[in-house]
């Protein structure tokens, strides 16, 4: 595990909305801050570490049911404002998920009170406000892990991400995987070497064609004024992008990358198309 | 249906636990309806499998038949559970993926076309990492894109199970029909076990297992529309029943301030006894100096 989790969230969320005080009833694990980037006034979500939580494995920047509800419920906050404005002003706020998040909570008081269907709300509040025309950004400036990152922010249209050997996004942490796979530790680095969906490398995930772009940031944990407007720069440039394009995620398998990595995407989606209407 | 064990039904019945994904899916449809895409002839087959030393399959053990029910159309798309535990790699997901999306092209295009998907999985399949957690974040959005213009029907009859990734794909569906043989939850026993140690939960202990994950668990707490037995012919009636009803006025997982006020009300100072939890609502692990929001969670969502 990362020495930065559950750090650079939050340095990132102060950094780009000046504030770093958690919404009336909310829990301490969850930042939500209205803020001015470029000419919109969006809404910052960001999760980080709570040492106190009353739900005891969702303390160290795990996605928990508190944390999956809360992230819901200011998205739906946003797009039903949005959506009472005059249509004149129907111009939708940007939504932007920071993302440092080491995993979901793996516990048994999560699992009998359904965290799935917690992550599940999560998610369908970022499509759906995706869905209606909202630009969602997703900047992964840490850990973006298995079903934390299903819940909070893999449903984007634009995912930016550092380019540094802090950021790790993945289905799983190289220990269990490689003890679930058989595998040694060792084994699957060597494997990740060619098979580039298994690695851990950011630089190689960038190959999948999943990333609207790469940033590269020299200190991620203090970054400087310098740094902090080139990241602004490219959250207000993915934004416009997002309004421009198509509001489902088909930037993600139709990209130039794509057309490599994921070929065998690519052609059971036209295999299937052309068999449809047979 | 607790009687059913003892019964000449019982007997009579035909388990739909025991067929096989391709089998599953024909039996919902109307006779002689059901049409293969895509299918094992068509070879498409991971690329990511055979460079790990694992042999590939030619449906990569995803089967998607588009036929009608009650004479509506519907696509149904199976998963294999003895494949890889059914793991979601890049071809299977993106044939989950495209299937639903040519059903919401065919809706927008004016012929309702309504999805039920078999899930037996485990989540991501691991050899394709990155790959398919892409893959169930798409899963996920065309779920949502789909369910605006028809319902989208998750069954979950086991015996794998649907858990990881996929656990929120269920979430987001419009119905959820399980039998008591089908278990649902984001993390299995394993990994919970594997993560936060034996005393979070000994991944041994079936009857733990079965009173969180169960499907007569999920039913009792809301968590699942449909209880149903293991019964093809009972299954394929729930579904075209669904079908019939549409869209449900508010899904599931648009409910976030019940769910939300619930989840305040919970007591979490100590360990929960999974014995309590028969209904979450009405369950001692609500607290007791809980007023806030309490309202709410003695409601009930239907």
């Amino acid at each position: 595990m990362s020495k930065f989790t559950g750090i650079r969230g939050r340095v990132w969320f102060k950094a780009l909305t000046r504030q770093e005080t958690p919404m009336p009833g909310d829990p301490p694990s969850v930042l939500v801050a209205d803020a001015l980037i470029g000419d919109d006034n969006a809404r910052f979500l960001c999760v980080v570490p709570d040492p106190d939580s009353r739900f005891p494995c969702a303390r160290h920047g795990e996605v928990g049911l508190e944390q999956a509800y809360t992230l819901a419920a200011r998205i739906r906050e946003v797009m039903k404002a949005d959506n009472e404005k005059p249509a004149e002003k129907s111009k939708k706020r940007p939504i932007i998920a920071i993302v440092d998040v080491k995993s979901q909570a793996y516990g048994r008081r999560e699992e009998i009170a359904g965290i799935h269907l917690a992550a599940a709300a999560a998610a369908d509040a970022y499509a759906t406000a995706r869905f209606a025309g909202h630009p969602v950004i997703t900047l992964i400036v840490g850990q973006a892990i298995s079903g934390g990152f299903l819940t909070h922010g893999y449903q984007a249209n634009r995912l930016l991400a550092f380019s540094d050997s802090g950021v790790l996004i993945h289905a799983m942490h190289k220990e269990p995987a490689a003890r679930i796979t058989r595998r040694t530790v060792a084994q699957l680095e060597s494997l990740a070497k060619t098979v580039t969906p298994l690695s851990y490398d950011v630089r190689d995930y960038a190959k999948l064609g999943l990333l609207y772009k790469l940033l590269h940031v020299s200190n991620p944990e203090a970054p400087s004024t310098e740094e902090i407007s080139l990241v602004r720069n490219a959250v207000i440039e993915a934004i416009a992008d997002a309004r421009k394009g198509p509001t489902d995620l088909r930037g993600r398998y139709e990209s130039e990358d794509a057309q490599t990595a994921r070929k065998a995407s690519r052609l059971i989606r036209a295999r299937l198309e052309e068999q449809w209407n047979q | 249906m607790s009687n059913l064990a003892f019964s000449r039904e019982y007997l009579d019945r035909r388990s739909f636990i025991e067929l096989d994904a391709r089998q599953r899916a024909k039996s919902l449809l109307d006779a002689g309806t059901g049409r293969e895409l895509a299918g094992p002839f068509d070879r498409i087959e991971s690329p990511w499998l055979a460079i790990q030393g694992v042999t590939p399959q030619a449906d990569d053990g995803c089967i998607v038949i588009r036929g009608t029910i009650d004479s509506r159309q519907t696509v149904v798309i199976a998963f294999n559970g003895a494949f890889q535990g059914g793991g979601i790699g890049e071809v299977s997901g993106a044939k989950l993926t495209a299937a639903l999306d040519l059903a919401c092209r065919d809706n927008e295009n004016g012929k309702p076309t309504s999805a039920v998907l078999l899930l037996e999985t485990g989540g991501v399949r691991l050899q394709e990492a990155n790959l398919g957690l892409a893959a169930v974040s798409e899963i996920i959005s065309s779920i949502i894109a789909l369910r605006r213009y028809a319902p989208v029907i998750s069954v979950i009859a086991g015996p794998v199970g649907c858990f990881g990734g996929m656990s929120l794909a269920a979430g987001v569906s419009s119905y959820i029909v399980m039998t008591p043989e089908g278990r649902l939850g984001l993390n299995g026993p394993e990994v919970i076990e594997e993560e936060s140690g034996v005393e979070e939960f000994d991944a041994s202990d079936r009857s733990l297992i079965w009173s969180i994950f169960g499907g007569q668990q999920r039913h009792d707490q809301g968590l699942a529309d449909v209880l149903v037995d293991d019964d093809a012919d009972q299954i394929a009636t729930t579904i075209r029943d669904l079908i019939v009803k549409g869209v449900p006025a508010i899904h599931r997982s648009e409910q976030v301030d019940l769910y939300r006020s619930r989840i305040a009300a919970l007591d979490t100072s100590t360990q929960w006894d999974p014995s309590l939890v028969h209904s979450l609502a009405s369950s001692h692990l609500v607290r007791h100096n809980f007023s806030e929001g309490g309202g709410a969670a003695e409601a009930d969502d239907k």
